[in-house]
């Protein structure tokens, strides 16, 4: 068991090394370089633009800047933003609160919807609520996130005004009720997304092992239906879904991009389109760095966590 | 035929898509500044915008731009997929290890913010942008070509095929692929669907196809700045993105139910 994890990890570090190529040639490879958008501004003179150039180190050879970046990044040093010159680290830890509260509420609420849902449809396969929810799940993942944010916002916040249209607390406010106003809508944005994929995942899988011979066994055996389906089925249809539940939160890191710039969520999808206007190339090379470590890290947890239940895999 | 109403539905948006001209009612760059901001009516269906344009025209107009992005990469996605699927699972040993390494990676990176930035940085012509979606969709056709291509090879048919003297180009393009189609094919279709929500996505964005020239997505970002008093100029576009999403999802779902019969 220990072997594996270690083997896994080990796995992980040329994996982290190819990601973090990619995400620097991506800005660095690009006409201009991160330095595109004072090019095109006239009012900055060209002796500024080769002074910032050179403080900067962006006139290294390109496989320099990209050591000296990675092992300052590894170290924790991300830099100085583009936009405010203030430490990149400082602005992405006061936005994570954020986006953890976020995640972590609409991951709830998906799981909440995706049990009832998933194993249900499994064990009433064909009936109609089974198709019900099959149906419901091949339109959310078909849904477009950004204009279901938009159409709740038009609906629950302009029109009818139940919920606040963006924010995350009234200016000045933020008792809980105040607070969970705020969340009503980009929660239920996410969690409906989440939701969707996951109940198909977890249908799929409780439909395989519903059919099981070990599962007729517990059936021939006299176990109530019920205790069947949820403590011999469920407990080893959970398996998978644990790995798709872990990398959706992961991205979800900056996954919400879309949600939380539509709900202007103060989190790190809203920073990110913050720094995307503003060509904050430091900006985003941390944030996409931090997502990707993060799949990478919840990966290799989920990978464990199945090593841990199932023996047979480390083996 | 009421099986097949996904396909139904999509043939009728490709035909409307392509008859544009014919079909619409409006040119979708007419001003009409005597009719701004209208609802929707017997004259204007769907609602003009802030310049007067008719929406329902901008629709079907904006439908040629996101469905010929939505299918070429896909097509450009499942190319890629299956050529470096098809060497990994062929050549075995270090080569697939590293494009297999190297496609574990890209699926690690958040794929919109990843367009997003590539997007923002290049500022791709509409070709551009459906070389760019297909580039960062790759990987799932990818895996899926090299598992079928693993399962074949060690297949009797292929190592008769071997025995009689076939060669490598001839035993990938007459044996492996061939039947991987199907599995590719469905992953394919899937690719549709996503790759439609990501120009759509890039567009809203405002780095994906750039007005006045209309996609269902850029519609979406201008209607953005007025959605309390003209809801309309949200809704339809939205819809379309939805609907062509669904449909597309919904027939894949099908040949999945076909292929596995």
């Amino acid at each position: 068991m220990g072997v594996y994890v270690l083997r896994r990890l080990l796995q992980a570090i040329p994996l982290l090394l190819v990601i973090s190529l990619l995400v620097f040639l991506l800005i660095h490879a690009a006409p201009g370089g991160p330095l595109a958008i004072y090019l095109s501004n006239p009012n900055v003179r060209p002796e500024d633009i080769e002074r910032l150039r050179r403080a900067l180190g962006l006139d290294q050879p390109l496989w320099r800047q990209y050591l000296s970046w990675l092992s300052a990044f590894a170290r924790g040093d991300w830099g100085y933003s583009f936009s405010d010159g203030r430490p990149v680290a400082e602005r992405v830890l006061e936005r994570l609160p954020a986006t953890l509260e976020l995640t972590g509420v609409s991951v709830v609420v998906a799981l909440l919807l995706t049990f009832p849902a998933g194993v249900f449809a499994a064990v009433l396969r064909g009936r109609w609520f089974d198709r019900l929810t099959t149906a419901l799940a091949v339109a959310g993942i078909s849904l477009p996130a950004f204009w279901f944010a938009l159409m709740l916002q038009i609906v629950f916040a302009i029109g009818l005004g139940w919920f606040p249209s963006s924010g995350r607390t009234t200016f000045g406010g933020g008792d809980i009720a105040d607070r969970a106003q705020h969340l009503a809508l980009p929660v239920a944005v996410l969690a409906c997304l989440l939701a969707a994929g996951w109940s198909r995942y977890l249908r799929g899988s409780m439909i395989e092992t519903l059919a099981q011979p070990f599962v007729s066994a517990a059936r021939a055996r006299g176990i109530p239906a019920r205790q069947v389906v949820l403590r011999h089925a469920l407990r080893n249809a959970l398996a998978p879904i644990v790995t798709i539940v872990l990398l959706d939160a992961a991205l979800m890191v900056s996954g919400a991009v879309v949600t939380e710039s539509v709900f202007a969520w103060p989190g790190l999808g809203s920073l990110f389109t913050e720094a995307l206007a503003r060509r904050d190339y430091t900006v985003l090379m941390a944030l996409l760095m931090l997502t990707s470590t993060t799949v990478v890290a919840l990966n290799l947890v989920a990978d464990s966590a199945y090593a841990l239940l199932d023996p047979r895999i480390s083996s | 035929m009421r099986r097949h109403w996904a396909a139904v539905v999509l043939a009728a948006l490709i035909a409307a898509a392509a008859a544009a001209p014919i079909v619409a009612p409006y040119a979708p760059d007419e001003l009409d500044l005597s009719h701004r901001r209208e609802r929707p009516s017997r004259a204007h269906w769907f609602g003009t915008d802030e310049l007067g344009r008719d929406v329902l025209a901008r629709v079907l107009y904006g439908a040629r731009v996101s469905l010929a992005v939505g299918l070429l990469s896909a097509v450009v996605a499942g190319a890629s997929g299956v050529a470096i699927g098809a060497s990994a699972g062929y050549a075995g040993g270090a080569v697939d290890n590293l494009l297999m390494r190297a496609t574990d990676a890209m699926l690690a990176v958040p794929r919109l913010p990843l367009l997003m930035i590539a997007a923002a940085v290049s500022q791709p012509s509409v070709a551009q942008l459906v070389l760019l979606i297909g580039v960062a969709s790759w990987m799932e056709t990818a895996r899926i070509a090299r598992a079928e291509v693993l399962s074949l090879r060690a297949r009797d048919f292929v190592t008769a095929a071997r025995a009689l003297g076939a060669g490598r180009a001839r035993l990938i393009a007459a044996h492996l692929l061939p039947n991987a189609a199907p599995a590719v094919i469905v992953s394919m279709t899937l690719a549709v669907g996503r790759s439609i929500l990501l120009e759509s996505a890039l567009s809203f964005f405002g780095v994906g196809v750039q007005p006045p020239a209309a996609s269902w997505g850029n519609m979406l970002y201008q209607a953005q700045s007025a959605l309390g008093t003209e809801p309309w100029l949200a809704l339809f576009p939205g819809l379309f993105i939805f609907g062509t999403a669904l449909s597309v999802n919904l027939a894949g779902d099908r040949l999945v139910a076909t292929a596995q019969r």
